[in-house]
């Protein structure tokens, strides 16, 4: 027995020693072995900027890249878990809710300011960003309650089919935007005046966007804002019981039918405020909602479904393996204009399903 | 010999399928063989590949088109060669026969891995990881640009194995290639759900937790399984690059992967008939009512949008009003007349794949 014992042992120190190889392989790469590129040539040691220890304003700025693409993620993935989590539904059109919400957010700005295609970041006060991401949120939050009311109440626990219905939603919500939003353009909502400049951050020696900051800080107030409600109030409570068995909640007198329309309508409208910061932080774009549907599924499945702590490590690690792979990756010779951080993407997606196939944080059901 | 009235009729209407398949060329004008009869073979076989999982193991995979495109793109950066135009992939201009082997190989094997990834989950967490496959591959393929790149590889289809042929000018023999695979694809599934293989898998898609108990690796068998349909998936890439004679990241892209899913939709996830129904019923609405009165219906109405806003609709119709599809239409109708006669007629043995509760 003791024998058998120590083979599982072995057996489960194979993936942790693995992991730690690959990340120590990747920090050791990116702290000493990385060199800036060279103007011709190249070998498997030249990225785009040199190692930590070369560069150490590149490294600052892209590990602060990677944190406020977190921060994003989270907020739009943590609202597709929180439907999943109380419903097991899995919302197929929450990439849709996404564009749509960054879309009416741009179409209400411009009819605010008044200005043109682009408008210049000095002209945007602070409610100027405020009121458009209000009516975005509000209007998608809706759009979500029509939908979970009519399309998906009537044939709860059929979950093949409700995701069904849902990706037939989003391929009508996509052809619709193009129809109706901007003739399909690419739009960017702009952020308030104040935020366009840089700020000097003397710890990490380096300045730097105000605007992406605030992205971070939007996600860490959107994931207290969560937990506060979840873990200190009684639609919270409820909430957590109905993740856990759904039937003796609502045995025990608990409406979860209104419970469950609110925790949609927090979950879309977390997928269209995503969609109005990605809006103002870049740009939506038909085609978005597939990428941002990914996004949310990758962070998920890392992280474990239904739970906001796993939303959140998912959220980290998926948005500092996407920042650091883009830019400290070997860009050698003829290959220059090849990325292959949608290899590491998977890396991690592989990792996490084959040794730790419900999610870091996750449960089965 | 069956006596049952409705696989007596199910039978005849497929032979009498067959029939007009095979003489197809002869009435079908070349237009229609080749753009809606050929494509409708190939993206059936596809179509295939999901229902056989979706049926049998009780798996909805939407990584079917990821696959298809592995198999076409491997082919294409393999066959072409630089001479005659800047193709682009890597050009390697390997032997025809050889690259259309190691495609299928490929191709499967990438399948196994996949699956075997992907193995330990079951029902909505399988589709959403399946979909991450999908969606990755095309970005995969989209910025990795050594294989592909944007616009994708051109001219695979003049570069094919000897006993293929030029399929480029004589468009009926790679009709007839299409349909010979297609009826192999559709016999092997049918004598493989009848193997101790085939029923074991139906066993752990209804029970996998007694089928576990008994001692099988269920882990395993979904493994296997997925590598199967990725070997399928793979011929209908293979005919695919053929008959369009490029691939490109479009051609995987999430549309296309969400148009092979309701295909199967269309068709119904319970029976493997049901790809090729759903395959033709999809490219003649796609190919007739794409600029038809209905679409003009949708700006008189003051809705907006173009064609795939109908298709959008005729999917939520069909999930909502059928889930199991035309297929279960024509289950359920079968029923509906044979009530008042007192004949009876079949049982429904199908159960809808992945609903069970």
């Amino acid at each position: 027995v003791s024998q058998r014992l120590a083979q599982l042992d072995a057996r489960r120190r194979v993936p942790r020693l693995l992991v730690a190889l690959l990340v120590g392989a990747s920090l050791l790469y990116i702290v000493v072995l990385a060199e800036p590129s060279p103007e011709f040539g190249g070998n498997w040691r030249t990225t785009t900027f040199g190692s930590a220890i070369d560069d150490w304003q590149s490294f600052a700025r892209t590990l602060l890249n990677g944190l406020t693409l977190a921060g994003l993620l989270f907020i739009v993935a943590s609202g597709f878990s929180l439907i999943f989590g109380l419903m097991r539904v899995v919302n197929m059109a929450h990439g849709s809710f996404y564009l749509v919400g960054g879309y009416i957010a741009y179409e209400v700005q411009q009819k605010m300011t008044g200005a043109g295609f682009t408008i210049d970041g000095t002209e945007v006060n602070t409610w100027e960003w405020v009121f458009p991401a209000l009516v975005a949120v509000t209007v998608i939050g809706v759009v979500g309650l029509a939908v979970q009311q009519v399309f998906l109440r009537w044939n709860q626990g059929q979950e093949l089919r409700q995701a069904l219905i849902t990706i037939a939603i989003s391929v009508i919500i996509a052809d619709q935007v193009l129809a109706h939003f901007n003739d399909g353009l690419a739009s960017s909502v702009t952020w308030p005046g104040w935020t366009n400049r840089l700020v000097a951050l003397p710890l990490l020696g380096i300045d730097y966007s105000v605007a992406r900051l605030l992205v971070l800080l939007m996600g860490l107030a959107v994931g207290l804002g969560l937990w506060l409600w979840l873990y200190r109030t009684r639609t919270g409570m409820v909430i957590r019981a109905g993740v856990d068995d759904r039937q003796m909640t609502s045995a025990l007198g608990v409406n979860i039918q209104l419970t469950f329309a609110i925790a949609f309508v927090v979950g879309s409208s977390l997928a269209a405020f995503g969609g109005v910061v990605g809006a103002s932080q870049g740009a939506v774009a038909p085609g978005q909602d597939g990428q941002w549907l990914l996004n949310s599924l990758v962070v998920v499945i890392i992280g474990g479904l239904g739970s906001l702590l796993g939303a959140a490590a998912g959220s980290l690690l998926y948005g500092l393996v996407f920042s650091f792979s883009a830019v400290y990756l070997p860009t050698a010779g003829n290959n220059c204009c090849t990325q292959y951080s949608i290899v590491f993407t998977f890396v991690l997606l592989a990792l996490v399903l084959a040794f730790r196939p419900q999610g870091l944080f996750g449960r089965f059901s | 010999v069956t006596r049952d009235p409705k696989a007596l009729t199910e039978r005849t209407i497929g032979i009498g399928g067959l029939v007009l398949a095979i003489a197809a060329p002869a009435f079908f004008s070349e237009y229609w063989l080749d753009v809606i009869l050929t494509q409708a073979l190939i993206v059936g076989i596809a179509a295939a590949s999901l229902v056989f999982l979706a049926a049998y193991g009780g798996m909805i995979s939407l990584a079917q088109t990821m696959l298809m495109g592995t198999a076409g793109f491997m082919i294409g950066n393999m066959v072409t060669t630089r001479a005659g135009g800047e193709s682009k992939g890597l050009t390697l201009g390997w032997d025809p026969t050889l690259a259309l082997v190691l495609a299928l190989v490929g191709t499967t094997l990438l399948g196994v891995f996949f699956g075997a990834l992907a193995a330990r989950s079951t029902g909505i967490y399988f589709l959403m990881i399946t979909l991450t496959y999908s969606v990755i591959g095309y970005y995969f393929v989209g910025q990795v640009t050594v294989v592909s790149g944007f616009s994708g590889i051109a001219g695979i289809n003049q570069y094919t194995p000897p006993f293929v042929g030029d399929i480029v000018n004589d468009r009926n023999r790679l009709y007839y290639i299409a349909l010979g695979v297609a009826i192999l694809v559709y016999v092997a599934i049918r004598l493989l759900v009848r193997t101790p293989f085939g029923l074991a898998l139906q066993g752990l898609r209804d029970e996998p937790v007694r089928m576990s108990s008994l001692g099988y690796a269920v882990p395993l068998h979904r493994t296997l399984a997925f590598g199967l349909s990725a070997f399928m998936a793979a011929l209908a890439g293979v005919l695919l690059v053929w008959w369009q004679g490029q691939i490109a990241p479009g051609d995987i892209g999430l549309q296309s992967t969400i148009d092979l899913l309701i295909v199967a939709v269309i068709g119904g996830l319970t029976r493997i008939e049901g790809a090729w129904v759903g395959a033709l019923a999809f490219i003649l609405i796609n190919n007739y009512v794409r600029d038809s009165w209905l679409t003009d219906l949708l700006d008189t109405v003051r809705i907006g949008g173009s064609f795939n806003t109908i298709i959008g609709l005729v999917f939520l119709l069909i999930v909502i009003v059928s889930p199991d599809g035309l297929m279960g239409a024509w289950d359920r109708l079968w029923r509906i007349s044979r009530r008042g006669t007192g004949s009876g007629g079949s049982a429904v043995t199908a159960i809808p794949a992945g609903e069970k509760v």
